[in-house]
């Protein structure tokens, strides 16, 4: 009987085969960033210029797709790659910089300098970083390297960038040298003086250390990213932004299900679950309940059905993790997920995922097509007797569905409202069967593990929290995007180092984790770790992964009802303390930044916080107070001068503002026409007043006023 | 123009009709309540009330039941909405960058409020959660296309444009 | 039987089963934790968290009512905080009711106003924006005030778990929630049956029945109306509790004494009524057997039963025996038979029943049961109802001397009485239709296999060479249940007993509230008031409708004989369906 190991062989073989064919007659090849985020940034109307161009003839070129790179700031982006050239990334295109890049790179082998992250330099050194050689050997060749290149003083000449798996995981470390696109295999540090010396600077190709399978070099597409990736380890998004999720080929090529034909071949599902154990992976969805005890809970209860659900019902306003690695890589996830039935005995498994993610469910759909269709899903997979299909469940527009039984009521058809636990949905879930249910993210750190071991996974990160986390990073900082960092990491790390730190110099005030559920932690907690416990010591949570950070001119009270208002407009409803607790605190936040805010309101948060903390049903009113308990810990002043002093210092809440015109004023009457309900008066040359009582406080003068004469209070 | 909506609410009954021969007489039918009601919501732009009644009797789920699933999905709507949809991104970069002024202003211009539709029937006027993009914040979208880097003046632009666009190639 | 397991309670051990929730096994080791959504007969909910407690070890609060027991727990009822907790829940609660309790008709009877009382509510500190509803008064049997709902969701889980009927829902969410029926329609022109279960479990006034106790009032006042009352069985069974009786305390003729001093010139029996409705159905079985007639034949005494009928099985009315209820039957009687008797233009005669039931005030105003345009039952009010009105009069129940029914239609038999309990009608069917059939009586007339408050209850009887199978279903949602069956089985039973109500009218939606410490639909209460019944029926001389001389008189001197042309038309009726259709979901799961 044929291995299912053996038939993975097979398919991979065809695979690359047939990626060879389609890119090998093109020279240059194009990918373009199509996850939603890059689409709504507008890389549509870019691609349709690319493929305009193909269409008329007018360049030959291979062009595609790639998912979210993890760059929001800088998008879309573009990449083309040449046989004998640099790399190039392009950021921020636009049309015209598209046609450009057609006119100037493609036609006339001229880099678009304004446009291009990297590729300027006269050589271009990329080190695969991907999952599978996110390993000691490969960090220490890249430290020699940078320390020989610079002891050679060649920094003005070499780049050295990051590359996402290059496929080829067997040969690592692995160095691609452009433009000659040299590839090392199997590098040792030695090697690394050898190839400075030899092949930076008398420009000698090393042939011992040649990679040997000339056919994958074909295929090799390579992205470096910029610097901060050197903080940064992918595992999750190790094929977002690298391959094309909407061809199965590439994924096989970048070892997918791999770690599917390991399971079914050598492991039984008991050895499954202890390797995930072993890992110590947590719970990406916000808790970070022990995957594996999980696991082997759904799989010890004995039932005639099992259900495997996969939560994609990503509802933090600011976190679009799951979007992102669904768009790039779903496959991952549906790997992730077979096996995990195979673990726990099931042979069902569902996708819950937001309507509002059209992109995501179709890259969905069309993988999953593609894994029925290479007998990856369906009946017998690989010939191992093992059967598990999945079916796409949409949400439609509530956030409480991201709890889990709520998330089930749906699944069932029925309004989205928890019911008390126990039982857990590991002993009665869907439809009262045994249920094991994972966000994205957990699932998509499943194949990796079990390819490279619980061990493996279990040496990155701290003591209690292993491996790594997707955050999305936004709010008042220079790099926003997507990024992934091993646990561990401190806030100051990813906020100056990763982040780049805050636009304009602005002062930090505050990052918010956990989104909704999670808390505003201070400048005093900015070497805070990043693993689940030190952020709940801290008074926030990991959650599911958004961060926002907020600067010197947002006020902490404004953001924390923001977030309140969040929570209470998806309150479900069903439970007392969270559907009227949570209104009551919201009023009583209104008042405080409408300025009549009364003495003891601060209190009174607290003490129906706290209570709401403790009492609510399920875990959307269990930490719906937080924002507003870690604000009044963290910045508590700033309640109590809104509160007795009526003031925001922030100069954020506009009833707590007060325009006057100063000394400077010219009488030029700007701002007296600008005023939309003439509270201003003054002749001509003297200096005017603002009438306190008619004064709306629109800001309108303040921003008219060209002599600093309107002083903001 | 009567008889044209009869015919259409003729064409719309066929289709749901069609569709739902999918989840006659199958195990747990009532399970794909949300599914159905998303495809009345593709078909008829709204939860229609016939739909649902429809759908009671044909997978056998109380009409009630399924008026509380609907109104307790956001992603579900009730009404008959406008030509166009504008959804507001109230997420939280969108909101640092004022996006709660933009959908005042909206309001204003639209003489509506959110979850309903302007009064010549032109607009609905809905809030988003995120709409993933952030880096253009503060932003709007109208049917599929997002607007970004908005101000209350230049949102009332994009208003106007649209409107005229519109006009244009009628 | 679970095993045996020790639990701390506030650091006292106590030994108690295990496979039980926290508030279970404190019940019974005599701790009474606050409740407000959690209700023994229905799903839990644990959305109100009043009944939550401290668990050693967890995190947070958790809910009693949902909350299993594990060896070695160790539970706190009454630490400072929790105490506190618990009681800003209730304030959270009071702050967004309209808290007009001196003017409320559960003024005394709500749970709410109990519970704010013994949380020691003094102060409240959150009062902000209310929730604004309209009343929905639209109906005749149920009245409908969102404003006083506090979501504890009793009426959507009995409405949908016990009865079937699913007309409520929650809809909306957050605090938007709202309880409502499909499309936010008016409740007269939603599926409701009108059994008014929902009034019974709503701790508040939430839900009640359309008052007509001013109208009454105001009519007792009109010189120039002769005033006729009847009550129903079960009213007599329950009426003692809401003026402190136990339950189970028969209140029969200080029930006739009170209705006297009331105004009301003539007190008769619905009873009577229900040996008419035996003579006729039992007449009508006959027929049906020895006819080809259609089978099985369902009962029709169940206004909220029909209702449902008519919405949810139209398919079936060829299956519903014509036959008025006894109110109806008796109503119709009083506006013909005794108009003529005593000579008075039955216009000028005011018509009132006392029901224990809401839905007999949709029954009253049904077109189908006009008497040449006259109501056969003017007014219906229901067994609390006239507890107030005795109480608002000031009439002393509790001393009150007893008193004899009216003649001449105030005398009936044991048959009737038993009526008002589940598998009344049947029993008493039985006895008749038995001695009709073989022209011998009926000897052992007490079949036990259709009493008590089984859901479903199965019974055969010989007709001489004739077995007559039977089947006896209270509660709607049995109802659905048998009927889903004998659509698929027809000829598994010949006739079938049908009540709305659990335990039937005695358990019927005008009852008395439950009291301090009782629940509605309590099976004990249930029980007891059928207990009453039983015992009327056994001390009875007459205790076969065909012996009651009063209905041999009324047929010699009026209707003829049973199923006579003019019986017909005084005594039977008809039925059609009725929209919105009514859905029964296949397998009754819905939460």
């Amino acid at each position: 009987m044929v291995k299912p190991i053996e038939i993975l062989s097979q398919k991979k073989q065809e695979a690359i085969d047939r990626l060879y064919n389609k890119t090998h007659f093109s020279d240059k090849l194009i990918y373009v960033g199509m996850a939603s985020c890059e689409i709504a940034a507008g890389s549509k109307e870019v691609m349709e210029i690319f493929k305009e161009y193909a269409k008329k003839g007018l360049i030959t070129t291979y062009i595609s797709q790639k998912g979210c790179v993890g760059m929001c700031s800088l998008e879309p982006t573009v990449d083309i790659l040449e046989k004998g050239k640099m790399p190039v990334r392009y950021i921020k295109v636009t049309k015209d910089v598209a046609k450009k890049i057609v006119e100037e790179h493609i036609k006339k082998n001229q880099i678009v300098k304004e446009n291009a992250l990297f590729g300027t330099k006269q050589k271009s050194i990329v080190i695969c970083k991907g999952t599978f050689c996110l390993n000691n050997k490969n960090q220490q060749v890249v430290d020699r390297l940078i320390k020989e290149i610079k002891n050679e003083n060649l920094e003005d000449k070499v780049e050295v960038c990051f590359s996402s798996c290059l496929g080829f995981c067997e040969e690592g470390p692995i160095m691609i040298i452009y433009p000659d696109f040299i590839v090392y295999s199997k590098i040792s540090q030695e090697d690394v003086v050898r190839i400075v010396k030899e092949t930076l600077i008398d420009g000698k190709v090393i042939e011992d250390l040649l990679v040997k399978n000339n056919n994958l070099v074909k295929l090799v597409r390579v992205y470096g990213t910029f610097e901060s990736l050197k903080k940064q380890k992918k595992i999750v998004l190790r094929n977002c932004g690298v391959i094309d999720p909407e061809n199965i080929d590439e994924y096989l090529l970048m070892r997918g299900y791999e770690a599917l034909a390991k399971v079914l071949t050598f492991m039984t599902p008991k050895q499954v679950i202890e390797e995930i154990k072993k890992s110590g992976l947590r719970g990406r969805g916000g808790a970070g309940f022990p995957t594996g005890l999980k696991w082997e809970l759904t799989a010890q209860q004995q039932s005639d059905e099992k259900f495997v659900i996969c939560n994609a019902d990503e509802g933090d306003p600011g976190a679009f993790m799951d979007r992102s690695t669904i768009e790039g890589d779903p496959h991952s996830i549906i790997e992730g997920m077979i096996i995990g039935g195979y673990a726990i005995g099931s042979n069902k498994g569902i996708i819950y995922i937001r309507a509002e993610y059209p992109l995501a469910v179709e890259r969905l759909k069309i993988a999953i097509e593609q894994a029925r269709n290479e007998g990856f899903l369906g009946e017998n997979i690989l010939g191992s007797g093992f059967s598990f299909d999945i079916e796409i469940r949409l949400g439609a527009g509530a956030f409480v569905c991201g709890e889990e039984t709520a998330l089930i009521h749906s699944i069932e058809g029925h309004r989205g409202m928890p019911r008390p636990r126990p039982p857990y949905p590991s002993v009665s879930g869907l439809f009262d069967k045994p249920t094991l249910i994972n966000n994205v993210e957990t699932w998509a750190n499943i194949p990796p593990i079990i390819i490279l071991g619980g061990e493996w996974f279990s040496s990155m990160g701290t003591q209690k929290s292993k491996g790594t986390k997707v955050f999305a990073l936004a709010g008042k900082i220079n790099n926003t995007g997507l990024i992934e960092v091993p646990m561990g990491v401190t806030l100051r790390e990813i906020v100056y180092e990763i982040g780049g730190g805050i636009p304009e110099n602005k002062k930090f005030k505050a990052v918010q984790t956990g989104g909704p559920s999670g808390g505003c932690l201070a400048e005093i907690h900015l070497d805070t770790p990043v693993d689940y416990e030190s952020l709940t010591s801290a008074g926030s949570i990991m959650g599911s992964g958004g961060m926002i950070v907020i600067d010197e001119h947002s006020c902490m009270v404004a953001v924390s009802k923001f977030f309140l208002e969040f929570t209470q407009n998806e309150s479900c409803g069903k439970c007392t303390p969270c559907r009227e607790g949570t209104k009551r605190m919201l009023e009583i936040l209104t008042r405080i930044v409408n300025g009549e805010g009364k003495e003891g309101d601060i209190e009174k948060l607290e003490r129906l916080g706290n209570m709401i903390k403790k009492a609510s049903l399920c875990g959307l009113g269990q930490s719906a107070p937080n924002p507003v308990l870690s604000t009044i810990k963290n910045f508590r002043e700033e309640y109590e001068e809104h509160i007795k002093e009526k003031k925001c210092r922030a100069h954020f809440c506009t009833n707590l503002l007060t325009y006057e015109i100063n000394e400077k004023c010219v009488g030029c009457s700007a701002c007296k026409k600008v005023c939309p309900v003439e509270a201003i008066s003054g002749s001509a040359k003297q200096r005017h007043t603002i009438n306190q009582k008619v004064c709306i406080k629109c800001g309108a003068c303040w921003r008219v006023c060209k002599f600093e004469a309107i002083s903001r209070l | 123009m009567q008889k044209e909506n009869l015919q259409n609410d003729d064409l719309n009954l066929k289709s749901l009709r069609e569709f739902l021969k999918n989840f006659k007489d199958v195990p747990r039918a009532e399970s794909n309540l949300i599914t159905i009601l998303h495809k009345i919501q593709e078909i008829y732009g709204y939860l229609d009330k016939t739909a649902i009644e429809e759908v009671a009797t044909t997978i056998s789920v109380p009409t009630s039941h399924i008026w509380g699933v609907a109104t307790f999905y956001h992603y579900f709507k009730l009404k008959k909405p406008g030509k166009h949809i504008i959804s507001v991104c109230l997420g939280t970069a969108c909101y640092i960058k004022g996006a709660e002024e933009i959908l005042r202003k909206l309001k204003e211009e639209l003489n509506t409020d959110i979850g309903d539709v302007s009064p010549d029937g032109f607009f609905s006027l809905e809030e988003a959660r995120c709409l993933g993009a952030c880096s253009l914040a503060p932003v709007i979208m109208i049917d599929n296309k997002v607007y970004g880097n908005l101000t209350p003046q230049s949102v009332i632009q994009v208003i106007k444009e649209f409107k005229r666009k519109y006009k244009e190639q009628k | 039987m679970g095993k045996t397991i020790t639990i701390y309670v506030d650091n006292k051990p106590y030994q108690v089963e295990d496979n039980q929730t926290i508030m279970q096994a404190l019940d019974k080791i005599g701790y009474h934790i606050p409740r407000l959504c959690f209700h023994p007969k229905l799903s839990i909910e644990g959305a109100c968290r009043v009944c939550i407690v401290e668990v050693e070890g967890q995190k947070n609060y958790v809910a009693s009512c949902a909350y299993p027991v594990y060896d070695g727990m160790k539970i706190y009822t009454n630490s400072a905080d929790l105490r506190r907790a618990r009681r800003d829940i209730v304030e959270l609660i009071v702050d967004n009711h309209p808290m007009d309790c001196h003017t409320c008709d559960r003024n005394g009877t709500c749970e709410l106003q109990r519970l704010t009382y013994s949380m020691g509510i003094k102060n409240r500190h959150f009062v902000g924006e209310r929730k604004r509803y309209e009343k929905d008064v639209s109906f005749v049997s149920v009245i409908r005030d969102p404003e006083k709902c506090i979501l504890c969701g009793r009426c959507v889980r009995v409405c949908s778990e016990i009865q079937g009927v699913f007309n409520l829902t929650y809809a909306y969410r957050g605090f938007k929630t709202v309880v409502t029926t499909a499309f936010d329609m008016p409740m007269a022109e939603s599926v409701c049956s009108a059994c008014g279960q929902c009034v019974n479990v709503c701790p508040t006034a939430a839900f009640l029945e359309k008052n007509n106790t001013q109208e009454l009032f105001e009519k007792l006042r009109d010189p120039n109306l002769v005033k006729v009352v009847q009550f129903a069985p079960s009213v007599r069974a329950a009426i003692g509790e809401a003026f402190g009786f136990p339950a189970g305390t028969p209140k029969e003729k200080e029930t006739v004494a009170a209705l006297r001093k009331l105004g009301f010139d003539y007190v008769f029996d619905t009873q009577l009524g229900a040996d008419f409705t035996i003579m006729e159905e039992a007449s009508e079985l006959l027929y049906r057997l020895k006819n080809n007639g259609k089978l099985p034949m369902i009962t029709s005494c169940s206004a909220a039963w029909m209702k449902f009928m008519e919405q949810f099985y139209p398919e079936l009315i060829p299956n519903v025996s014509t036959c008025k209820s006894p109110m109806s039957m008796l109503g119709s009687l009083i506006k013909t038979y005794f108009a003529q008797k005593i000579n008075v233009d039955p216009k000028k005669i005011l018509s009132v029943a006392v029901m224990c039931c809401t839905a007999k005030k949709y029954e009253a105003a049904r077109p189908e049961l006009m008497l040449e345009g006259m109501r056969a039952v003017d007014i219906v009010i229901t067994t609390r109802e006239l507890a107030w009105m005795i109480k608002s009069a000031g009439i002393d129940f509790f001393n009150i001397e007893p008193e004899e029914f009216d003649d001449p239609l105030g005398i009936s038999s044991g048959g009737g009485a038993i009526f008002g309990a589940t598998g009344g009608v049947m029993e008493s069917a039985i006895r008749t239709a038995y001695e009709l059939y073989t022209g011998e009586t009926l000897l052992n007339i007490e079949i036990n296999s259709i009493r008590g408050m089984k859901g479903i209850k199965e019974g055969s009887v010989d007709f001489g060479d004739m077995r007559i199978n039977v089947a006896v279903v209270h509660g709607l949602g049995n109802a659905s249940k048998i009927l889903e069956l004998i659509k698929k089985h027809p000829e598994k039973y010949h006739f079938i007993e049908i009540m709305g109500c659990p335990g039937g009218c005695i358990g019927g939606g005008g009852q008395p509230y439950a009291g301090i410490n009782s629940i509605p639909l309590d099976e004990d209460i249930l029980m007891k008031r059928a207990e009453a019944l039983y015992g009327i029926d056994r001390k009875k001389t007459i205790r076969r409708a065909h012996e009651n001389p009063v209905v041999k008189r009324v047929y010699k001197e009026f209707l003829g004989e049973p199923l006579s042309e003019k019986a017909h038309k005084i005594l039977h009726t008809h039925y059609q369906q009725k929209y919105p259709k009514g859905i029964i979901p296949k397998e009754m799961t819905l939460r």
